[in-house]
């Protein structure tokens, strides 16, 4: 039982492994992008670099005041979290009345802009982020370290929590309501501009929350954002714009897919995941979870 | 009816209304008092539907006075103005598709009491009670109708705003709904209501604004219905 198909046991549950850890940021990532999207109708390209921003929030405290990780699992959202909801509030909120185009090349815009500040201030080379949790578990065919399935696990609780509260709560309602008719939710009392703006807020606190754990795994670093950020949104046009569901579900299995290809094909693994999406856009345009307009 | 010492439910004065640059209300008066049906008549593009948008606060610009209860809506948001106990049925309806007809009927919050609990509002439409696991655009559209209307009255709102609550129904439909204003009007509700059914409004509301071309050009009661049969009728195009 050391080779399946021919392939080492080892290599094949090493690179499952390592296609969960990608798929849960692909997943973490794509939910907030279907998040904003679904109901801001807003391309958010500034995501990558938002998540970048979590990481580098990471990095600053601990190197600066020494607060640990988990401070920073807390902290550096919030504070990554602020910075969209002033995005939303003096920038994107203007622009939604207009086609959506200028909201996405202000998304974009923004992005390029803190990325250079980012370089500017800290330099384009990446810094280190030392592991918080040290040794791992020894299955007999690989090894795993811990800060790896803790990942995993955060990611699916994080993104299974969201869904779930959209799905379920009062709030979540709002938010599906609101998403198909805001000013008639407006009619029932509802302060919808300040539920988009925290909506954003919250989608953006996410991008962050995955930055910081991130942080041990990639080097911290001003362009790791954007190398993620093609990929995830490749992911959301597969699982379809929009959808909460399908961004969790498309996020883990294309990282799985990529891992899997990595160990079959490993000429075709950084090309993978737009092959899917070319063939989704052939076969089913509107993705996997959507419902087509 | 005097006015002197409680202000009235509603007051429009000198309404002027705008969809971006086109102007599509251009001088609308009107006065709705507490407890009374009034309804809103007038040919397809007059400017009803138009009136009933602007009160409730969505229209990009509005220029004029708009009351409720003595207070102006000068510059409010449309969540200020349901604030104040204001409610809108729109023509479409409006039924939430990602949400059962129960997450519909619940989801306007309640602003302020005095609004129907829910037992009162599945007594009074004990269809909605029967299809609430449903999705809400799966209802028929004499149920989207009912859910649509049954979804405001337990904000405590107390001044509906219904726009064509009849269209497109059929008759034993648009019956009931005419029994389920009777009864609304009995709990204390005011109603401003747009209609193009007027042998439906004609036996249902108490006083009628006439709007032509975004202006109010008449005004009656119920009783001046009977005599003046052929003018309004002429007047309405009927």
């Amino acid at each position: 039982m050391d080779t399946l198909f021919g392939i080492p046991l080892a290599a094949l549950v090493g690179q499952v492994v390592i296609g969960l850890i990608n798929g849960s940021f692909y997943a973490l990532m794509s939910l907030g992008l279907a998040i904003i999207f679904g109901l801001l109708h807003v391309v958010n390209f500034a995501h990558g670099v938002q998540y970048m921003l979590g990481a580098l929030v990471a990095w600053y405290l601990l190197d600066t005041w020494g607060i640990s990780y988990w401070w920073a699992l807390l902290l550096a959202p919030l504070i990554v979290g602020l910075i969209g909801l002033a995005m939303e509030r003096f920038f994107l909120r203007h622009l939604y009345h207009l086609d959506h185009v200028y909201a996405l090349l202000l998304t974009v815009g923004m992005g390029i802009l803190i990325e250079g500040l980012v370089k500017f201030k800290f330099g384009i080379g990446g810094q280190p982020y030392p592991n918080p949790m040290s040794g791992g578990a020894d299955l007999s065919v690989a090894f795993i370290p811990w800060y790896r399935l803790w990942v995993i696990a955060v990611a699916l609780v994080v993104s299974l929590g969201t869904w779930l509260f959209i799905e379920r709560t009062k709030i979540g309602a709002y938010l599906r309501a609101a998403n198909e008719n805001p000013n008639l939710v407006r009619t029932f009392g509802i302060n919808v501009p300040r539920m988009l703006m925290l909506t954003y807020a919250f989608a953006v606190a996410l991008a962050g929350f995955s930055g910081v754990m991130a942080a041990p795994i990639y080097q911290v670093s001003p362009h790791m954002g954007g190398s993620l950020i093609i990929v995830v949104f490749a992911v959301v046009v597969i699982g379809g714009m929009g959808s909460i569901l399908g961004s969790i579900v498309t996020g883990f299995g294309l990282g799985v897919i990529e891992g899997l290809t990595k160990v079959f094909y490993p000429e075709g693994a950084s090309v993978v995941i737009f092959v899917v999406m070319i063939l989704m856009l052939a076969v089913r345009p509107s993705g996997l979870f959507g419902r087509g307009q | 009816m005097t006015e002197s010492h409680t202000p009235p439910m509603l007051r429009v004065s000198q309404l002027r209304g705008f969809y971006g640059e086109t102007q599509a209300l251009h001088q609308i008066d009107l006065v709705v008092q507490p407890g009374e049906i009034v309804c809103l008549l007038g040919r397809n593009g007059a400017g009803k539907t138009t009136t009933l948008r602007a009160i409730m606060g969505l229209l990009s610009r509005r220029e004029g006075q708009i009351e409720v209860l003595g207070q102006s809506t000068q510059g409010m948001p449309p969540e200020a103005i349901a604030r104040l106990g204001v409610a809108y049925c729109p023509e479409e309806r409006g039924i939430f598709a990602s949400l059962s007809a129960e997450e519909n009927l619940l989801l306007p919050p309640v602003l302020m009491p005095g609004g129907l609990s829910v037992q009162e509002i599945y007594t009074l439409f004990p269809n909605l009670y029967e299809r609430r696991r449903s999705q809400g655009t799966k209802l028929s559209g004499g149920e989207q109708q009912m859910l649509a209307i049954a979804r405001i009255l337990r904000t405590g709102a107390k001044l509906l705003l219904l726009d064509e609550p009849t269209e497109g129904l059929a008759p034993v439909i648009v019956e009931r709904i005419g029994q389920v204003i009777r009864t609304l009007r009995e709990r204390g509700f005011t109603v401003l209501m747009v209609e193009q059914n007027f042998r439906f409004a004609s036996r249902l509301a108490d006083r009628f604004y006439v709007i032509e071309e975004g202006s109010v050009i008449d005004s009656f009661h119920q009783d001046d219905i009977a005599p003046n049969r052929a003018r309004i009728e002429r007047m309405l195009g009927l």
